[in-house]
């Protein structure tokens, strides 16, 4: 008992700062030969400084959408119809391309599914990530300055006669007074400056023998090993925002809570805020400060993670969590959502949830229900809590 | 796979599982022959079937059915779902006149919550989980009585899991159907299964029932991997125990107990020795020299009905 009291202090949830990503009424569409794919059904959404959110729901709903947006990296058939995404109070819609990927290489990092998509499968380890130190001219400056004094201390310490230990100390107190305005590392010099960054950044990641995983490539390592260079990358640069997607869902449940410990470990050390989209339950319930549930393209319940799994007030999110395989000797049967996800090129009107809630009335299919606050902190969008609702809190 | 041994009541469901290259598909395979393994017996109603010859098999291969996982790779994309059923149906019950076959094919398309129209559609038309009912409503289609379900729902959204699990129980009480269920996800083992099998690397580790195995695991493995779990309930947030490493490949096996490098409690005898299963409670089979002496603290992530 006393063990899961210790760990509730640390995952306790920052006082929610100011606001780091708001999506507003964010509309995003397909154009496909069948028609509009109507991903994003104006979604709101805010991530505040230095809190877990995680962003749930089945294949489709749209989670994977809104993540490519706010690091614009939609496909070219598919694009902002209306809305906003606020980056640190700034539309990031309204910024050239070239701004917003100078953004994605420096606040805004992702980790997705399937590292092996995403590392050159023909360079090392260790190329790829010297990369992204080379990206930081100022860091890597600062870094080989460092790199240079460490050096010139161990000189120091093995030094045998004064004259020589007098020249260390010189330079020493040379390099000392260039902290501010570090010198361009020389070439030669450059290569082993990066080299100790990135093994720097694998050994954060706590990768076994990362001087000898720099030197591999990435079809030697494992999924978990891959996973982990990918979220070194990620952070490489320290990033305000972190998005992951489905990063552990390939993995084998044993490293998958590797990885999760590794998130939590994170976390802690770097204060960024994460994004985690994933449509494992667990997965959230494990990590997350806040959950958003999606559905066809529209968030329908916000909360934190305690009132959510507790007391869902959406009919989706409630039969999602009944619909869940618990560890429990039941022989009874899982309650199952009636129906299918709908086609979003159709989408049905209104609530696109109304063809399978269980409490569906005339007012689920003329008016979109809006994310209202029902409870402090807890949003939902459906018209059960509304004025013409049958009920204001649902148990 | 390796030394791998455990039994099936009629009427039961055992949960095989374990992480990719643990072996539990081969063991799936190895029944129905489609892997002949190397040594070793699959006794199906008191008869080796591994010493059958082709034409012997037959009636075997009737009664033993298999669901694979992939929905999408099971099915023939140019026969309409009719053509599969009626092929089956007439594999196992000799020359049907055309309208009994169908008549059965309608049967069987409704037991699985499907209807008539779905019959004349091919499988491209179909979502996973009615592809996943329409490979069930096959293999009954030969009057099967053991299913080896092979990660069935492992493809599938959760609303949509939970309807094909409900299906699989609702057709095994009204069949007396007997499972095999192999998943990697514990979750869905507790929920089908009467007894359970954690494999690793090819080996047997540890078999208990579903509820022994789950709150009073006795092997390090099994133990580490139920604290793996990641339950969807925040008010159960807990400190883990984190298992170290990951699995080795399967051609240079550790020796001794595969399991050795991993584990917290291993010793030289364990570097040296190969650890049999054995019965280390009445019921309880366990492959770990140690099982009754580490005292793993019991876990509490099981609630009782």
């Amino acid at each position: 008992m006393s063990q899961v009291g210790l760990f509730k202090q640390e995952v306790q949830i920052p006082p929610q700062g100011e606001p780091v990503l708001e999506l507003k009424d964010l509309y995003v569409s397909f154009h496909t030969y069948a028609g509009e794919v109507k991903a994003l059904n104006g979604i709101n959404l805010t991530l505040y400084k230095g809190e877990v959110v995680g962003l749930v729901g089945e294949s489709g709903c749209g989670k994977s959408v809104t993540a490519a947006a706010v690091v614009g990296l939609l496909p070219e058939n598919g694009g902002v119809k209306s809305g906003q995404i606020l980056f640190e109070g700034v539309d990031l819609l309204r910024k050239s391309r070239k701004e917003v990927r100078n953004l994605r290489s420096t606040k805004i990092a992702m980790v997705f599914q399937d590292p092996m998509t995403f590392l050159n499968p023909v360079l090392t380890i260790g190329e790829q990530l010297r990369e992204v130190f080379n990206t930081d001219k100022r860091r890597l400056a600062q870094a080989a300055l460092e790199y240079d004094l460490a050096q010139l201390r161990e000189q120091e310490a093995k030094a045998t006669d004064d004259a020589q230990r007098e020249e260390i100390r010189s330079r020493i107190i040379h390099l000392e007074s260039r902290r501010g305005n570090p010198p361009t590392p020389r070439r030669g010099h450059k290569r082993k400056v990066l080299d100790s960054l990135a093994i720097d950044a694998l050994n954060k990641m706590r990768v076994p023998d990362a001087p000898r995983i720099i030197k591999e490539f990435p079809h030697e390592l494992s999924g978990g090993m891959r996973q982990r260079v990918m979220i070194s990358m990620a952070i490489a640069r320290d990033p305000v925002l972190l998005i992951a997607d489905e990063i552990t869902t390939a993995l084998d449940v044993t490293i998958q809570a590797q990885i999760l410990e590794l998130l939590k470990i994170l976390r802690k050390e770097f204060n960024s805020t994460i994004l985690i989209i994933t449509h494992d339950l667990g997965v959230v319930a494990d990590l997350c400060d806040r959950v958003a549930v999606m559905y066809a393209g529209d968030v329908v319940e916000v909360a934190d993670a305690e009132s959510l799994y507790a007391k869902p007030l959406h009919p989706y999110t409630q039969g999602l969590l009944r619909a869940v395989p618990m560890l429990t000797a039941a022989p009874t049967m899982l309650e199952s959502i009636a129906g299918s996800v709908p086609d979003l090129i159709y989408p049905p009107p209104a609530c696109r949830f109304n063809p399978r809630c269980p409490y569906v009335f005339d007012l689920c299919r003329q008016k979109k229900p809006e994310l209202i606050e029902v409870e402090k902190g807890h949003l939902t969008a459906c018209h059960l809590y509304t004025e013409g609702g049958k009920r204001q809190s649902h148990s | 796979m390796n030394n791998v041994s455990f039994e099936i009541p009629r009427g039961g469901t055992f949960g095989l599982v374990g992480e990719s290259g643990s072996g539990k598909t081969t063991v799936g395979r190895c029944i129905l022959r489609l892997i002949e393994p190397t040594s070793g017996q699959v006794v199906v109603n008191g008869v080796d079937i591994t010493k059958l010859k082709r034409k012997q098999m037959t009636p075997y291969r009737r009664m033993m059915q298999i669901i694979f996982q992939d929905p999408y790779a099971s099915l023939d994309p140019r026969q309409t779902i009719k053509g599969a059923l009626i092929e089956a149906i007439r594999a196992s019950g000799g020359k049907l006149p055309a309208t009994e076959a169908f008549a059965r094919a309608k049967r069987l398309i409704e037991l699985v919550g499907l209807n008539e129209d779905h019959l004349y559609r091919f499988p491209h038309e179909f979502s996973g989980g009615q592809r996943q009912r329409i490979a069930v409503a096959r293999a009954l289609a030969t009057n099967a009585e053991f299913l080896i379900l092979d990660e069935p729902t492992s493809f599938l959204d959760v609303s949509v899991q939970a309807q094909v699990l409900n299906l699989l129980k609702n057709i095994q009480q009204e069949f007396k159907l007997t499972y095999l269920f192999i998943s990697h996800n514990l979750s869905v083992i507790a929920h089908m299964s009467d007894r359970v099998g954690v494999m690793y690397l090819g080996k047997m580790m540890e078999v208990a029932d579903t509820q022994t195995i789950y709150s009073r695991p006795k092997h390090p493995y099994t133990h580490a991997l139920m604290e793996a779990i990641p339950v969807p309930d925040p008010a159960a947030r807990r400190q883990r125990a984190i298992l170290t490493g990951e699995v080795p490949g399967v051609v240079h096996l550790p020796s001794g107990c595969v399991f050795h490098d991993r584990c917290k409690y291993a010793t030289q005898k364990c570097r040296d020795e190969i650890p049999v299963l054995e019965a280390k409670e009445t019921g309880h089979d366990v492959a770990c020299f140690y099982a009754n002496d580490l005292n793993l603290q019991p876990l509490t992530l099981y609630k009782m009905a």
